[in-house]
This record gives C-alpha cells, structure tokens and sequence, in this order.
C-alpha cells in the first residue's frame, strides 16, 4: 500500500481466482505439518470447527487466500485450541490488492497457532515500509517503529525479556539500506529472533524506487535510464554477517514458507529469512522466473537437509566441479542422483557455494548446455552457537553469584567514605 | 588563597602553618604525568580532612600528546575549603607544573601571588622548545609575581628509588607521588588515604606498590626538611551536614542513581549505549554493577542503543541510554518513537562543546534547545538537568521515576564538568529514597465500546484493553508488558487514536493527540515546587537583578551572589516563575552556549532576559558572573 496512493478499487473476490499465481491461494491451511504440533496444550489441529462466516463479512479488499481459512479449532485435551483467527486483529489489511504480503501474513497467522508459545508471548517489531505495517494486522504484542531499526529494538527487547517470542518484519530497503547496520549487528550477535525480510526489490511505501537489492540497469520513478548500483544479494549479507540461520523462501509457495519459518522459530539464534514477495503495483513479475510454475522448476532449487541437491522435477542436479557448482542432467546417462551435492545445511562452505547464486550466476560448462545455476530456496545454513541473551544472562547470573546480589546501601558506601558527626 | 589572621605555629617549629578559609591547587602536566591520579588522590585526601571540594579534571582530546606540547597538558583543579564550596575555584593558589608547557598553558589561573611548584628537571631546552617557548620562564621575568618553588622531582625520585631494581621508565612514572606527597604536606592533609590506595592498586605488584609509597612519603617529608617553604596551610573541617560521606564523580553519581531507580522500581536496568567521551565512563561504571542484575548493551552506535533501550522498555524494563552531543542528534528519531508509543525512556546527554564533534572534553551547556526541542513535530518531553556533581544521583533517579510516572521519554542534561568534577555526596539510606512503584497493566481497562460493535476486535461489553486509556491525574497510558495474557495491543509511530491506539490520520484526533501530550508534559510542572531565590542568606526576594541559571552554572552563581551581596526539572518550568521574575528589575542569564536559557525565557515570558554566554569550554567562575553582574546594575 504505497503512501497516499489510492489503491482502493474493489479487489478481487475469490473468482479472480485464475489470476493468481499458484499456491497462493486459501487452500493448502490444512498442511501436514500441524500432524507435527508440539505436544503442548494447543492443539490446532482438527476439524474446522469455526463457522464461515468470514467469507461474508471480511472486507472485500482482501484478496483471495487471505480471508479466513478455517484453522482447526478443535482441541484434544479440552483447552480452547488458538486458530488462524485469535492472531487477526482487529485492522483492515490496507495492503494493494493481489500483494504478496497478504500471502506472507496468512502464512503467520497459520503457523502461530500450531507453536509452543502462548499467544502472549509473541511480539512482531517492525520498521517502515509496506511490510512494516504488519505488526497492525496480527492481535499479539507488537510494535511498528521507525525505518531501519526494528532489529535494534528487537535486540533490547529480547535480551531483556528472553522469555518472549521476537519477530522482526522488514523490507529489503528497511532492511539493506538505512538498517543494514542493525541488521548485521543483530545476526553477528545472534539474539534468539525471527527476522522475515520482505524482499520485493523495490521501496514500496515511497511508490517504487529502486532498492538495494533492485538489479543493475532497473528502470525505476528515480532511476528512469536504469539503475547504476549494484545490487546487494541478501543471503550473502546474512552469511557474511554470520546468521547462523539463514533461509529462503517466496510468497508463492505457502507450503514452503509456513515450514521454513517454523525451522526459523525452532532455531535458537537470530534466524534470517529472505521471502521473495512480489509488489504487483511497482515490480510485478521480479521473482516469477522462480515462483511461476512454468519456470519454477527449472529456475529454483530446494534444498531438503541430507537430500541430494536436485531440481527440475528431478531431472537436474547440482554437482561440485572444483571449487564451482555445476548443473548436471540426469537423464543423458551420464550422471545419477549419487553425483549430486547431498545438501548439508551445517556446512559453510557449501553455503557459501549455495550464498553466491545470484543475478549474476555463472553459466554452467557442464553437460546440461549453458543454463544457469537454479536459485536455492529453503534453510542455506544453519549452526548451534550460545544466543546473545543468554551468554547476558548467563554472565549476570555467575557475576551475581560470584559477588552476592548487590545491595544498594553497601553500593553507596563502596570505596572511601568518611563520617560527619 | 584567602589569607586570614590566624597563624599556627607547626609542629616542627620550623615551618609556620597557616590557617586559610579556601585554597584551590592545580596539578598540571603531560599527560602521561598522572596528573588526574594525582588530582583525585589529593582530593581523597581532602575529603578526610572533611573539607567541602569540588574538583575540575581538564585532559587533552588526545590519548597520548606528544609529551612537554601544550596540546598535550593534562589538569586536574581541587578547590577546598571550610565554607560552602560550589564552584572548582576562580583562581588557584598552588599550580604543580610537570614541564614549561603546564606553566605556560595554566599560569593564567594563579593567583597573583600564588605559589608555583615547578619540576626544574624538565626546565631544559629541549622543554622549551616542546613548549614553544623562546625562554626559560624560570628567568625571564614570567613568573615574577609569583613565589616560585623550584624541586628537582625527577632527580629526587631518582634518588629515593635508587636501590630498587625498578626500570628508569618505572621510576620516572612514580614522580607524581612525590608532587602529591609535597601538596599534601603543603596543605596539611593525611597521607593516609593515598597510601592506602597506593596499597590496593599495586596489591600484585609489591616492587611497585612500596616504590610509590617511599617516592610519596619522600616528597611529604621535602616539604618538612627543604628550607624552600616558609609556610604551610590548612584548611579546617567544613560544617557539613552530618552523615556518611564519600567523594562522587557525577559520572558515578548519574550511574549509582540508575541503579538506584531499578533496585527501588523492581524494574530491571537495560542499558544501551555506544562510546563517547564522555559519557562513556556511566558505561564503565554500570558494567561493573551486574550483580544489581544491570544489562549493559554497548549497541553498534547511538541509534540502536536508544533503539534497545526503547525495545527493553516496551518489554516492561527501565530502558536506560546515554551519550554526548552528537549521538543525542542520532537519538532524535527514536526518541520521538518513545514521544509517540508513549513508553518510559531516559536518556542521559553529558554535554561537551559542539557543534558537530567540537570540544570533545571541554564543557558546554549547547545541547539546551536539542533536549527541549529537537524533533520533528511537536514532541515534548520533560528535561531535568542536575546542578553538581552529587546531584547527579537525584537527578538521574528523578528522570526514571517521571519517565514511569508519565510514561514519556526524559532527557536528563548533564555536561563535561559535572560528569568529570567530582564532591563529597552525602550518602543516602536506599530506605530513605523517594518511593518508586511501577503499576503495570494486568486486566482489560474496558467493556468494548458502546459506539461501536468493537474495540480492538472486543464486542460491545466484553472486557477489551485499551492502550491509549489514560490516567486522569497523570495522562499517562497504561504500560502492559508483552507476555500479560488479553493485553496483546501495538504501538507505533503513527498517529494513534485516544484510547484504542489504532492507527488513525483523523484530523481532529490528531489536534487532540498533540494536544494531550503537550498537556501531560506539563502536568510534570505540578509536582515541583516553585523554585527558591537565593540571595545569600539575606531573605531578598525582590530587587534590582536576577539571575537565572540552570544546571552546572548554579554554583558558580551562587558563589557570585555570596560574593555580590534557583533547582529540580529544568523543563516544564516550575510554576511561579513569573511571580519571581516580575519582582526583579534586571535578568542576566548566564550559560555555557550562545544564549539558549535566555530566548526560551524571553519566549515564556515576555521580558528582558540578558543573555551571557561562555563557551570556552570551562565553566564559568564566579568572578566572571560578578563582574557581569556588577556592570548591568551600576
Ligand atoms: C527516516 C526515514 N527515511 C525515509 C522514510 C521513507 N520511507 C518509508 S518506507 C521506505 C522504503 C521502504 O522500502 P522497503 O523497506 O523495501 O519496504 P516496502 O515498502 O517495499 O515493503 C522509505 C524510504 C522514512 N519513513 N523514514
Ligand atoms: S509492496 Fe507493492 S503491492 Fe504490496 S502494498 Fe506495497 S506497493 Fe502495494
Ligand atoms: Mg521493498
């Protein structure tokens, strides 16, 4: 929803349907994961106990697959199970109709229910930007702060309530450009957090300039003979700030981006997802070569930790010639999925290797012609290492038991003191 | 150097003792000299003699000048006395010079007459020229009007220290002990406290630790047997008021009263910050509290430390920052966030001289309109600026207890001179401080809204939480921590609507936003009491002058006023000002910027407010204000 825009026309409804790219609609809410639900007390799953009314009373803005979906309301063990719904506020979602936010929020709300937290203990922080409205339309805490500095907040807020679920929502400009120092100093510092970075390559608020991850030569309304700066791959600056979670997902793929962003929520450390979200009003089409059916096959790569590395429904894979990835056929007889990488999401120089994949990815000179290496989606990387709260806490603690907890009159009185009578 | 009457004979018979109502001492020298060791040592000294104090340290930018430069002097100014001392001194009875370059760069402030202790052994060419000098100032008339006391420091450490196996590098560094130990005899205060010090840094160390006490003891006993001193002083125990003392750095003091506010609050204390001189030495300190349970964060710079301050205060804590000028300026955005969101957040500024990088370690009061007025909007906030270096602790306790209160971000004022200036400060029982209770939101403060079918997606009469509801008395929101089941809500930099808090750009809610909050700012105003005038004990409270100060000046005013013949939140303004302010005939309003006090109060009220500016870096002296003062009323 760019700033003072009016995108207020009636949406479409559910009929539109066809125009819309596949898995973004309502329909995979059921997904298998929700078999996975932690034991706690919050069951979602089970059978869509909530009425549907939601379909005639939801703002008609709303774009397919963002109404409420029937998110099981069941409960085994009689506690009121929390739904899709319990995350909704009470706002109208403002975003343009048809804009991969709607997919991105949807995906949360889902999610949410089936986590190990009360609903209470979550928080989403946010910056500025079309994704940093966010925090409005999801009923927990949260707050919508300034541009660039969600993770800086989010970074006091965790280290000094560890016991909360932080979120932080961001754009690739909100992020990249005018946060990219909190953003690496959140990550090398690792706080126990979950950072969806909403990367359209495009500013959207501010109704579409380039950004920091636009491609070189953009036509853009500030770069109207192209962009001459070269853009900032994500991933690389997440790995090269050492996440040690570092993920990527699209808009496109609910599935997809529901399970990546429950490992990030399993992760104990600062996790960072790129989502590739499409802006339809200002960059239509960025990531389509990836998201659209008729390209996704051959363009992304999915990697499954201990999987071998293949793609284009298993016709391709990823091999490792020297210290460069190659793209190998496998029908031609020459090779097998036993020649693929097997992907080892533990592995830095793999993720490396998997991190350099960009715009500018190399052609392959391997037996599959010239074709160029698919993008990766999924967790790139991931390592177990002492959060930032912790270690904080850990050290107040052996300090408080070391020196005794302070008290405040023997502090006043510490060093040289002198009495007046 | 006040001279009275009263000459006691000393103990030795040899020397006269001297009794003085006040003496001011500066040691001065390269920086590598210890001289601010040796400046705080004597004023630990000092304390125990229980003298008032208040003390100037004064250090290059540089961490290490090139040595014998003028660039490169370090200072440290003890004013001390058996009366009320407020201010680091006008002029200095005794300067301790290192090298020609301390001589030239202080001589300025001794008194016509004042004594000059000078290490001759770096009286050399080579000094000279290092210092920039075409001559020796020992014998070139320069220090004619002053009693010159020529000490071989460098040669008599040398001797003193002659049989031990310590390097020449160590001996040489230990020649500060023996200008202190010569001072110290000088005013006839105890050693006592040094060498115990001397003992507890040098406890792993014992070649060291007994080298400096010999080398102090030797310059206190010079004093006794050189016939170069024909008298000695002291200064006698000043009334204070009784109680357990101790000598506090403001910098301390600012720290001590943030731990202090978390203790008594039951909030924790987070602590973002990111280096600056120089503020940096509230970090230092408050890293060594841990055990209070005092999270310190050293951020990646000044925005992300207000911006975790901020997070950790909407997670329920005491969110704490602190910096100088120019990270205050990065700070601004965030602190309008808080202005917005409405959450309590204190942010200490230890002012330096700007714009822009400007004095580093030089004092300055510049930072008054950015505190007041520095955001975008209208974002008000209160503005507390303590006046001493021990009224850093009530001060920083004061701004926590007004950012909970009325939940708003505060902006306490500090400067170079109260950070680094230290005094005795009467210990307080942590029993005896003001009450701090925080009441955080724990149930729903609605039943829905009756306009509407719902708030915050609450039906009509079922229990909801609004997070814009306020206090009648305070105007403060409800703080409710994240993790409180039912009180799930946001906050943000938008606009928001009274009571629910939704985003709103509604013109008239807008009106009445900006209005309620410039409202509850003011109703800060209601808890302080009217300032008092001081008029030197003689109960004037009317007359020809006024003069308006605020923060570190107030010392140097009253000392002006005592000579010649107002305290608590600088912003809202106290009430009864106007009352006070039409009373008087003249205003003179000194300050150390370009006259920032004087247009907010020709602003607020109307009148003729004479600004007097002073941004040299030093603070003012009360002689400065006299004399001022002197020439508006004659
Ligand atoms: C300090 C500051 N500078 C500039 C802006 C204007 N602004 C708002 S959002 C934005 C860019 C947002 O781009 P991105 O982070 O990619 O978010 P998107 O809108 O694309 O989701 C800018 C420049 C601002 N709000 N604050
Ligand atoms: S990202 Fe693009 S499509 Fe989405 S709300 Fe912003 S401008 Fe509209
Ligand atoms: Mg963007």
């Amino acid at each position: 929803m760019p700033e003072d825009e009016s995108q207020n026309e009636t949406p479409p409804d559910g009929t539109k349907k066809p125009t819309l790219p596949p898995g973004y609609g309502d329909d995979g809410d059921e997904s298998s994961s929700e078999e996975d639900t932690p034991s706690g007390t919050k069951k979602p799953a089970g059978p869509p106990a909530s009425s549907g009314d939601d379909a005639g009373t939801k703002k008609p803005t709303l774009p397919p697959g963002f109404g409420d979906g029937a998110g099981g309301d069941g409960s085994a063990d009689g506690e009121p199970a929390l739904s899709r719904k319990d995350f909704q506020s009470d706002q109208d979602v403002r975003w343009c109709p048809g804009c991969g936010d709607y997919a991105i929020l949807s995906a949360v709300q889902r999610l949410l229910p089936e986590l190990d937290a009360e609903k209470a203990e979550h928080v989403f922080v946010s910056g500025i930007g079309c994704a940093g409205r966010f925090p409005y339309y999801m009923d927990t805490y949260g707050m919508h702060s300034i541009h660039g500095r969600a993770p800086a907040i989010a970074t006091g807020l965790k280290a000094s309530r560890p016991e909360l679920q932080v979120w932080i929502v961001t754009g690739d400009g909100d992020a990249l450009s005018i946060g990219g120092n909190h953003l690496i100093h959140a990550l090398r510092r690792n706080v126990d957090l979950q950072l969806l970075l909403f990367n359209n390559e495009i500013y959207g608020l501010t109704k579409g300039q380039y950004s920091p991850t636009s491609e070189r030569g953009k036509v853009t309304k500030s770069s109207p003979y192209g962009s001459i700066d070269a853009p900032l791959n994500p991933v690389r600056v997440a790995l090269g700030a050492d996440a040690s979670f570092v993920a990527r997902t699209m808009d496109r793929d609910p599935q997809h981006m529901k399970a990546v962003m429950e490992q990030s929520y399993d992760h104990d450390g600062a996790a960072f997802v790129e989502i590739y979200q499409n802006c339809n009003i200002f960059n239509d089409g960025a990531f389509f070569e990836f998201t659209e059916k008729e390209t996704k096959p051959e363009r992304a790569l999915f990697l499954d930790d201990g999987a071998p590395m293949t793609f284009a429904e298993g016709k391709k894979g990823l091999r490792l010639d020297g210290l460069s990835l190659e793209v190998i056929d496998l029908e031609n007889g020459r090779f097998s999925t036993s020649d693929c990488l097997v992907h080892d999401a533990s592995d830095e120089m793999l993720a490396e290797l998997l991190g350099r994949i960009f715009w500018d990815e190399p052609a392959s000179n391997g037996s599959a012609g010239d074709q160029k290496l698919p993008r990766p989606f999924g967790v790139i990387y991931q390592e177990q290492r002492p959060t930032y709260e912790e270690l904080l806490h850990t050290q107040i603690d052996g300090i408080t038991e070391k020196k005794g907890a302070g008290d405040l009159d023997a502090l006043f009185r510490s060093g040289e003191t002198w009495t007046v009578e | 150097m006040n001279q009275t009457d009263a000459e006691v004979p000393s103990a030795n018979g040899q020397t006269d003792t001297e009794a003085l109502p006040e003496a001011t001492v500066l040691f001065a020298g390269d920086s590598g000299d210890g001289m601010q060791l040796t400046g705080s040592q004597f004023t630990l000294a000092t304390a125990h003699a229980q003298s008032d104090l208040s003390t100037l340290p004064d250090y290059p930018a540089e961490i290490r000048a090139p040595a014998g430069t003028t660039y490169g002097i370090s200072g440290f100014q003890v004013h001390f006395g058996s009366g009320n001392v407020r201010t680091p001194g006008d002029s200095v009875d005794l300067l301790v010079a290192m090298n020609p370059a301390a001589v030239k760069v202080h001589l300025g402030r001794v008194e016509r007459g004042g004594t000059v202790v000078v290490n001759t052994n770096a009286f050399n060419d080579r000094g000279f020229k290092l210092a920039d000098l075409d001559a020796n100032p020992l014998d070139d008339g320069t220090l004619d009007d002053y009693r010159v006391v020529e000490v071989e420091l460098s040669k008599l450490t040398r001797e003193a220290l002659s049989d031990t196996d310590l390097s020449t590098k160590e001996v040489d560094r230990s020649k500060n002990m023996f200008a202190l130990g010569l001072a110290l005899w000088l005013f006839s205060r105890p050693m006592a406290p040094a060498l115990e010090w001397i003992g507890k840094k040098f406890e792993d160390k014992p070649a060291l630790r007994d080298a400096n006490r010999h080398v102090l003891k030797k310059g206190y006993h010079y004093g006794e047997t050189t016939e170069q001193f024909v008298t000695r002083y002291d200064v006698a125990p000043a009334d204070l008021e009784e109680g357990t003392y101790r000598a506090v750095r403001g910098a301390e003091a600012l720290a001590l009263g943030l731990v202090a506010a978390s203790e008594k609050s039951g909030l924790g204390l987070f602590y973002g910050s990111y280096p600056i001189t120089p503020a940096s030495d509230i970090l230092h300190e408050l890293s060594r509290h841990k055990n209070f349970g005092v999270m310190t964060f050293q951020a990646e710079d000044e925005i992300a430390a207000a911006g975790s301050a901020l997070g950790a205060s909407f997670g329920g804590q005491l969110g704490v920052c602190a910096t100088s000028g120019p990270g205050l300026a990065l700070k601004t955005e965030t602190i309008g966030l808080a202005t917005m969101t409405e959450l309590p957040m204190v942010i200490l500024d230890v002012q330096r001289g700007g714009p822009s990088t400007g004095l580093p370690t030089k004092t300055e009061q510049g930072d008054l309109f950015q505190a007041i007025y520095g955001r975008n909007g209208d974002a008000p906030l209160p503005v507390v600026a303590p006046d001493g270096p021990a009224d850093c602790f009530r001060a920083a306790y004061d701004a926590c207890r007004l950012a909970c209160t009325y939940m708003t971000p505060v902006i306490l004022l500090a400067d170079v001179y109260l950070a680094n200036g230290s005094e005795p400060w009467r210990i307080p029982d942590a029993a005896d401080l003001p009450p701090f209770e925080v009441n955080f939101a724990t149930e729903p403060n609605a039943n829905g809204d009756p306009e509407s079918t719902h708030v915050n997606g609450k039906k009509n009469g079922e229990a909801s939480f609004l997070p814009y509801r306020r206090d009648e008395e305070t105007l403060a929101r409800p703080w409710a921590k994240p993790g409180t089941e039912g009180l799930e809500h946001r906050v943000g930099g938008l606009e928001k609507e009274a009571e629910t808090g939704d985003v709103s750009y509604d013109p008239a809610n807008h009106q009445h936003m900006t209005d309620v909050r410039a409202e509850k700012i003011q109703c800060v105003a209601r808890d302080l009491d009217p300032p008092a005038v001081y008029s030197a004990g003689t109960g004037a409270d009317e007359g020809d002058l006024l003069i308006t100060a605020w923060g570190s000046t107030r010392g140097a005013v009253e000392t002006a006023v005592d000579r010649l013949q107002g305290r608590g939140t600088l912003w809202p303004l106290p009430p009864g000002l106007e009352a006070i302010f039409d009373r008087f005939e003249h205003h003179l309003v000194p300050e150390q910027n370009n006259g920032q006090l004087a247009r907010l109060l020709r602003d607020e009220f109307l009148l003729d407010f004479r600004p007097y500016g002073k941004v040299q870096g030093q603070p003012f002296t009360p002689g400065e204000i006299v004399e001022k003062a002197e020439a508006m009323i004659s």
